[in-house]
């Protein structure tokens, strides 16, 4: 756990970076900062790991007073990542990675064994450990630095935009990734970005800051899109808070119909029992477009998106494997729709 | 001379071949030493520079004045404190040129170090003494090469000038041949002083290759 006890940052000229912040960022979870430029959230990230000391407040780290903790010892502890990889140029990438580790005095090979361990779960291909920085592409190097920053395995983990600089294909897949690693790793992360979609996709937990170094609101990312505070975070948050927020609404309450009619429709399947269209009543008309949703797996987003697709208007339920689970009626979408609304924390 | 006289009497380089060695050797000396002398107090003078801003202007000022002097009037002051003929007379002030290109070098290069590189320096945790042994100086080392590439090759011309005093390595083959209005020996010098500054200017090229293979995207990583 890091908390944040009343913490300001004024600089000299009296600019206030950070104003009076009281946050908890919770063990073992993804919590993201965001906010415009200017907010103070990079600001309040450098922090934690004494990169910029507070003026006022305290900064705990399991109860330990950061101020009280020598910079280097504490920073070898705790990952960090930032936006240009921050790779050194002059190392090779398995040297690059194995950066912590030397600096805690383990041996090489130690420390190169485990520099490859963390190549491979970050899913590069193990053939660049012996490259220099500028033979990879930008995401390639993005993951270089996840791995880096994991090398010692720290509790804790910094990430301030580490995927902004990346196109949004390699972004995506970069966020997928993170996801899993934390799926696996189940690390303490403070995330900075200024992309709130961003913030929403990863976030356990999201807090929105506002220029000045104010904290606007702090929520899981269903609660902020269906209860904004204030009008700030409503603005920030942008269009279809309703949809988006659906996205943390499983469908896996949906009712389904085994059946494979509606009324005027049926579903054509194919001999394995894969959904081909949907054929309208009476003779001539060819298949019409269908939308799917894999309702273990999928969120009321997905099933809404599903029958938007269709002109039956129904989403098509399937298994893991594709295979047709049966049919979505708009009643029971409607019904599950309904209650997702009424029930705005649930998720 | 008559108009059968050629540029070049190889005999005239045969005989005098140990006496060109000698020469070689002196200018060989006396313009590696300054160069040397100059990237070993320039290291320090540019890491106080990059440390203490303030400090850099004046320095590069200083040594822009004394680039400017010309090289035959410093060795001429020189003669009292350090003797005429002598090497150190010559040295000296091919030090101070040197300086005049290496400690920009140095901080050039210690400015080519990316920010991002340094801040995540920092962030994993290097101490100062480590940082700048580790990473600053590794990433300044192209730019700081590039420096003792200039400072090397007009340091191999301006030997030359020594001559004038007593003291040029090569070139003495030119006053030599302009007296005796006989083109050989400055054929010879010529020649030698260019085969030396090619030589010098691709050992060091090597050396950037091999020392700093990372270094041909400093742009981009």
């Amino acid at each position: 756990m890091i908390t944040f006890e009343g913490v300001t940052k004024r600089y000299g000229d009296g600019t206030v970076a950070v104003d009076n912040l009281n946050l908890q960022v919770p063990t073992g979870a993804i919590t993201v900062f965001v906010g415009p430029s200017g907010c103070g959230k990079t600001t309040s990230l450098r922090m934690i790991n004494r990169m910029i000391d507070a003026t006022e407040g305290r900064i705990l780290l399991d109860d330990q007073d950061v101020r009280k903790i020598d910079p280097p010892t504490l920073r070898r502890g705790i990952g960090y990542v930032i936006q240009q990889s921050g790779l050194f140029p002059h190392r090779k990438i398995v040297d690059n990675v194995a950066t912590v580790p030397y600096l805690l005095g383990w041996d090489k090979k130690k420390a190169r064994d485990r520099a490859m361990e963390l190549l491979e779960r970050v899913g590069l291909d193990l053939k660049m450990a012996d490259r220099y920085p500028f033979q990879l592409s930008g995401g390639q190097q993005q993951r270089v630095g996840v791995a880096r920053a994991l090398a010692a395995d720290p509790p804790v983990l910094l990430m301030d935009e580490p995927f902004s600089a990346v196109d949004p294909v390699v972004r995506t897949s970069l966020q997928d990734e993170l996801l899993r690693l934390q799926a696996e790793l189940q690390k303490t992360i403070v995330f900075v970005t200024h992309d709130i979609d961003e913030a929403i996709k990863l976030g356990d937990t999201v807090a929105v800051f506002r220029v000045g170094g104010h904290l606007a609101q702090v929520a899981d990312p269903s609660t902020l899109l269906a209860e904004p505070a204030d009008d700030f975070v409503e603005g920030f948050l942008g269009r279809d808070r309703g949809i988006r927020r659906l996205s943390f609404v499983s469908a896996g309450d949906l009712a389904v119909r085994s059946e494979a009619v509606v009324p005027g429709w049926s579903v054509a399947l194919d001999e394995d029992n894969r959904p081909l269209g949907w054929r309208p009543d009476g003779d001539g008309a060819g298949l019409q477009p269908f939308g799917t949703v894999d309702l273990k797996k999928d969120s009321l987003r997905a099933a809404l998106d599903a029958a938007l697709l269709a002109p039956s208007g129904c989403p098509i339920a399937v298994d893991g494997d594709g295979r047709f689970a049966g049919v979505v009626t708009r009643e029971a979408l409607d019904e599950a729709l309904t209650r997702a609304t009424r029930g705005p924390s649930d998720g | 001379m008559g108009d059968a006289e050629p540029l070049v009497r190889w005999d005239w380089i045969g005989r005098n071949w140990p006496s060109i060695q000698t020469l070689l050797v002196d200018h060989v000396i006396m313009a590696l030493v300054p160069v040397l002398l100059g990237l070993i107090i320039a290291l320090p003078l540019g890491l106080a520079s990059v440390r203490w801003r303030l400090l850099y202007q004046p320095t590069v000022s200083l040594m822009n004045v004394v680039y400017s002097l010309p090289s035959l009037a410093v060795f001429i002051v020189l003669i009292p404190l350090t003797g005429l003929a002598e090497r150190a007379t010559v040295i000296i002030p091919l030090t101070f040129y040197s300086l005049a290109v290496l400690i920009p070098a140095v901080v050039d290069g210690l400015g080519s170090v990316p920010d991002h590189v340094s801040q995540s320096a920092v962030a994993m945790g290097f101490g100062p003494m480590r940082r700048l042994l580790q990473v600053d100086l590794p990433i300044a080392v192209p730019v700081v090469l590039a420096g003792l590439r200039v400072a090397t090759v007009s340091s191999i011309s301006l030997v030359s000038v020594g001559a004038l005093i007593g003291r040029g390595g090569l070139g003495y083959l030119f006053i030599d041949g302009w007296q005796r209005q006989f083109y050989t020996p400055i054929v010879v010098g010529i020649v030698l002083v260019v085969a030396l500054a090619v030589l010098a200017d691709g050992l060091l090229v090597l050396a950037q290759r091999l020392l700093t293979p990372w270094a041909r995207a400093r742009r981009t990583a």
